[in-house]
C-alpha cells in the first residue's frame, strides 16, 4: 500500500511534494500548501485507494528550532484507508505571519472542529471553513494557547498598588 | 396567519444528561429539533500544553486526567507512542498484561456508559447493577496501581511494579462477576418496551456519513463498518488473541447499545486467553537510559543507580520527528501524535480525542428529531467531557 501512496501522489502531484519521510516507518509527504485540497480530493475520489477517512488535524508550533525555516506552523493531516488499513500523513508548512490554508470542510464534514481547534490554539486561519470561531478557549481570550510563544504564566500578582504595572510574563 | 417561529433553548453546562458541562443551544419548532449547536470547552485545562513542560515520563500522569473513566488505555496510548518515538521493545508480559488491563478499562467505561445511558432514559436501577459490577474492576486497579481512577500504572516501557500478586484472582473474581451481571442487564433492558422506544431509529447516523464525519469506535461500527483498530492495526500483541469485531446494522443508538454489550463478552474473552496464556519474564523493558532500570538493582548497582538518577531529574532525550499511535479505546480512535525536538521534553503531543471528534456529529444525529431523543443522541455518543475539552 505505500508503494500505491506513493506512486499515486508521485504521479499526479509530483510537483506539489516538497519530500517524503518514512519516521518510524510512518508515510508522510510534506506538500505545498496550495495543493492541499486537491491532493485530498484526488485521494478521497480515487477507487482503489480508498482512502475516505480523515482521521485528525494538528499543528505543530517549530518556533525556535532548526525545523522554523521551513515553516513556524506545520500542519499534519492524518489520513486513514479503512478498506486497506494504511494510514499516512499529509504535512505543510506555513510561515510564521498570518498563517493561512484552505479548508476540508467540504470534503470532509468531520473536519470543521478539527479545523476550529487548530485555529483556537494555533491561530492558523482556514480559508472557506462556514464557522470559524474558538472552540475550547473563551471567546476574549487574546492569543493562542499552544504557540510557544504564549507566556505561561504572570507572575506577579495585581494590587491596587502595582495595578498600572504590566505583569512580568514568563514564557 | 402569524408566522411561525423557533424558539431557541439552552441546555446545560450544568445539566445531568450532558455527562458533564456539555452545553447545547437547541432551536426548537414546537418539539422538533431546527439546529442543534454543542459548545464545548467549560473543562478545558490545557493538558496538551502542559505536557509540553513535562519530561516524558512525567506527562504520563496527565493522560489518566483526560479519559478519566478509562485511564489505562490513556495510559496505553500514550505509553505506546512514546515507545515508538524510542523504538524501545516491551517483553512480552508487558504485553499481555496490558491488553488484560486495557480490555478490563474498556468494560468498565462501558458499564459506566451503560448505567448513566440508561439513567438518562429513565431506567433508574442500572446504575447500581452496573457500578456493582464495575468496583469489582476498580479492586483490580486499586491492587496494581494502588489507586482507584489515575492508576498510571502502565508506564513507559512497561508496568510501574510487578502485577501484584493476586492478579489473576482479582481478575478472575471481576471477569465472573461482570458476565453474571450482563444477564441483569439484557433482562432489564434489551428487551424494554420503553427502552427499545427511547432507543430505535434514535440517532441514525449511515456509514457513510459515519466515515465522513470521522467517527470511530462504537459509532462507526454501529453503522456497520466493520472497523477496530485492534483487528486493522494490531498494536500491544493483539493479534494473538481470538475475537470477533461487534458490529451493528442501522446505526441508531439501539444498535450502539447492543454492540457495547457484545465489546463488552468480546473484552471478556480476551480477558480471559490473556489470563490464562500469560507468559513469564520481567515486568519493564531493559534499555537503559530510558526506562528506569528494577528497584532491586538501583539498590545494589552504580551504573544502574546513575541511569535511575538520570532519568528522573533530566529524563532522556527523543529524536526529531512526529510519530502517531493509535489505539482503539473504549470511545473510539485514541491517537497520540508526539513530536520530539531533540530535547527531553516533548514539543507537541497531540491527543486525538475519539470523544470530541464524535461529539462533532451531534447536530447531524439530532437535527430534524424530537427534543426529548437529544439526550438519548448525547447519551449514545459516550462522551466523557475531560477527553473533549483536555
Amino acid at each position: 500500500m505505500e508503494e500505491q501512496v506513493r506512486g499515486f501522489i508521485k504521479d499526479r502531484f509530483g510537483e506539489a511534494v516538497i519530500r517524503e519521510d518514512d519516521f518510524r516507518g510512518e508515510q508522510s509527504f510534506y506538500i505545498k500548501q496550495e495543493a492541499l485540497v486537491e491532493i485530498c480530493q484526488a485521494f478521497l475520489e480515487d477507487n482503489e485507494l480508498q482512502v475516505t477517512f480523515l482521521s485528525d488535524i494538528t499543528a505543530v508550533d517549530w518556533l525556535g528550532h532548526e525545523r522554523e525555516n521551513e515553516g513556524r506552523f506545520e500542519l499534519i493531516y492524518n489520513l486513514y484507508s479503512l478498506t486497506h488499513a494504511h494510514r499516512f500523513f499529509l504535512k505543510v508548512h506555513l510561515p510564521s505571519e498570518a498563517p493561512r490554508i484552505a479548508s476540508l470542510c467540504d470534503l470532509w464534514p468531520g473536519a470543521n472542529w478539527m479545523e476550529r481547534e487548530v485555529f483556537d490554539l494555533f491561530g492558523v486561519e482556514f480559508v472557506g471553513h462556514p464557522d470559524l470561531t474558538r472552540i475550547l478557549t473563551p471567546d476574549d481570550l487574546e492569543g493562542h494557547p499552544l504557540r510557544k510563544d504564549f507566556p505561561l504564566t504572570y507572575e506577579q500578582p495585581q494590587f491596587s498598588w502595582n495595578k498600572d504595572e504590566p505583569p512580568e510574563v514568563i514564557r | 396567519m402569524p408566522e411561525q417561529k423557533t424558539v431557541t433553548l439552552n441546555m446545560g453546562p450544568q445539566h445531568p444528561s450532558t455527562h458533564g458541562v456539555l452545553r447545547v443551544v437547541v432551536e426548537l419548532d414546537g418539539e422538533r429539533v431546527v439546529k442543534a449547536t454543542p459548545v464545548v470547552g467549560y473543562l478545558h485545562t490545557g493538558i496538551e500544553k502542559t505536557m509540553e513542560s513535562k519530561l516524558y515520563y512525567q506527562a504520563l500522569v496527565c493522560t489518566d486526567r483526560m479519559d478519566y473513566l478509562a485511564p489505562m488505555s490513556n495510559n496505553l496510548g500514550y505509553c505506546l507512542a512514546v515507545e515508538k518515538l524510542m523504538d524501545i521493545e516491551v517483553p512480552e508480559k508487558v504485553q499481555w498484561a496490558r491488553v488484560c488491563l486495557a480490555e478490563l478499562t474498556r468494560i468498565k467505561s462501558h458499564l459506566v456508559w451503560l448505567g448513566t445511558h440508561s439513567i438518562d432514559l429513565g431506567a433508574m436501577s442500572m446504575l447500581l447493577y452496573t457500578f456493582r459490577d464495575r468496583e469489582s474492576i476498580i479492586d483490580v486497579y486499586e491492587a496494581c496501581g494502588g489507586q482507584r481512577m489515575m492508576t498510571s500504572y502502565i508506564r513507559i516501557g512497561g508496568l510501574a511494579h510487578e502485577l501484584p500478586v493476586d492478579f489473576d484472582k482479582k481478575v478472575r473474581r471481576a471477569v465472573k462477576q461482570v458476565n453474571e451481571g450482563l444477564a441483569d442487564y439484557e433482562n432489564l433492558l434489551t428487551n424494554n418496551e420503553i427502552f427499545i422506544n427511547r432507543t430505535r431509529n434514535v440517532a441514525v447516523i449511515s456509514a457513510e456519513d459515519a466515515i465522513a464525519w470521522s467517527l470511530s469506535g462504537p459509532m462507526l461500527r454501529g453503522s456497520g463498518v466493520k472497523h477496530d483498530l485492534r483487528k486493522a492495526n494490531p498494536y500491544s500483541g493483539y493479534e494473538n488473541f481470538d475475537f470477533e469485531i461487534a458490529y451493528g446494522e442501522k446505526g441508531d443508538a439501539y444498535d450502539r447499545y447492543l454492540l457495547r454489550l457484545k465489546e463488552i463478552r468480546q473484552s471478556l474473552r480476551i480477558i480471559n486467553q490473556a489470563l490464562d496464556g500469560m507468559p513469564e519474564g520481567p515486568y519493564r523493558a531493559r534499555v537503559p537510559g530510558v526506562v528506569l532500570p528494577p528497584k532491586e538493582d538501583v539498590l545494589y548497582k552504580m551504573e544502574s543507580m546513575i541511569f535511575h538518577f538520570k532519568i528522573i531529574t533530566e529524563g532522556f532525550k527523543a529524536p526529531v520527528g512526529s510519530i502517531y499511535q493509535a489505539i482503539e479505546s473504549p470511545k473510539g480512535e485514541l491517537g497520540f501524535l508526539i513530536t520530539g525536538d531533540g530535547s527531553n521534553r516533548p514539543r507537541r503531543v497531540r491527543v486525538r480525542p475519539p470523544s470530541f471528534i464524535n461529539l462533532a456529529s451531534l447536530p447531524r444525529l439530532v437535527e430534524g428529531g424530537m427534543f426529548s431523543d437529544v439526550v438519548c443522541a448525547i447519551g449514545s455518543i459516550d462522551i466523557v467531557l475531560g477527553e473533549v475539552d483536555r
